[in-house]
């Protein structure tokens, strides 16, 4: 069976390093044929992810690894996010009521809302203990 | 390493914050500072030119929820201003259009501060 390519980076779990992860991903973007558009929408579910496993799953500690592997399936273009720190709560997976957030002049959690209008698709992979994994999905150009 | 930067300037009784290059996690504390100084400094009308931001995250977004209640409380406004199509795109998705005044000109939000406060809104 034909394997697609895969090109992986690893980063520290340090916010300095989002600049990095966004001109990494920025770049394999632009190779599978995504225009600035596209672009710009993938590095900042990116950006949002790797936000998220910075303050929550490594609770800011700065020399933790994050993985990023840049995957191409038949039909979409995935980022896959991995880390080894505390794992995601299922809680915030439900849909954000946005009025809600507004309302109450909330920020925790906005970024999971982002992520979701920003891709095609997002998910979960969790194995407790030891990886946890975020897969954000955006079609190929084109398809 | 992310360049964002902030300037500061004053017209009358109004405070004018520019912000350039990249708000992200990284640099938003920089941007919370700027605005704690102006709490601080009891500097409550403050409009945001967001002219040469080039990019925004929930990071960014974050302060302005965190602080337009205090402003809102001291009869203040944050407007922002001057948005690049892409940034708006950013505050529009998470509905922000609803919760701040943002015009296309600075000089629309001048205008607006120095409107009398108590005139009922059409």
């Amino acid at each position: 069976m034909f394997a697609y390519p895969q090109i992986s980076k690893i980063f520290l779990s340090r916010t300095e390093q989002l600049e990095d992860v966004r001109t990494f991903v920025a770049e394999a973007a632009r190779q599978f044929g995504f225009a600035d558009e596209g672009i710009s929408n993938i590095i900042l579910a990116v950006d949002e992810a790797c936000t998220n496993i910075i303050k929550h799953a490594y609770q800011n500690a700065p020399d933790k690894e994050i993985e990023i592997r840049i995957v191409r399936e038949k039909k979409t273009f995935e980022v896959r996010i991995f880390d080894q720190g505390k794992s995601f709560d299922p809680a915030l997976l439900r849909n954000p009521d946005l009025k809600e957030f507004l309302a109450h002049h909330r920020r925790g959690g906005l970024g999971v809302y982002l992520m979701k209008k920003l891709v095609d698709d997002v998910e979960y992979h969790f194995v407790p203990g030891h990886t946890n994994e975020v897969r954000l999905k955006k079609y190929l150009p084109g398809l | 390493m992310s360049e964002f930067k902030i300037h500061h300037r004053d017209a009358d009784n109004i405070s004018i914050i520019d912000l350039k290059g990249y708000l992200d996690a990284h640099t938003a504390p920089d941007l919370e500072g700027a605005f704690q100084k102006l709490l601080d400094e009891k500097k409550y009308n403050i409009i945001v030119n967001c002219r040469e931001l080039s990019y925004i995250s929930s990071a960014g977004l974050g302060v302005f929820m965190a602080y337009v209640e205090d402003i809102r409380k001291n009869s203040g406004d944050i407007k922002l201003t001057n948005m690049p199509p892409k940034i708006f795109n950013v505050f529009d998705l998470l509905g922000f259009p609803f919760l701040y005044e943002i015009y296309k000109e600075e000089g629309e939000a001048l205008s607006k501060f120095k409107e009398p406060k108590n005139k009922i809104k059409d």
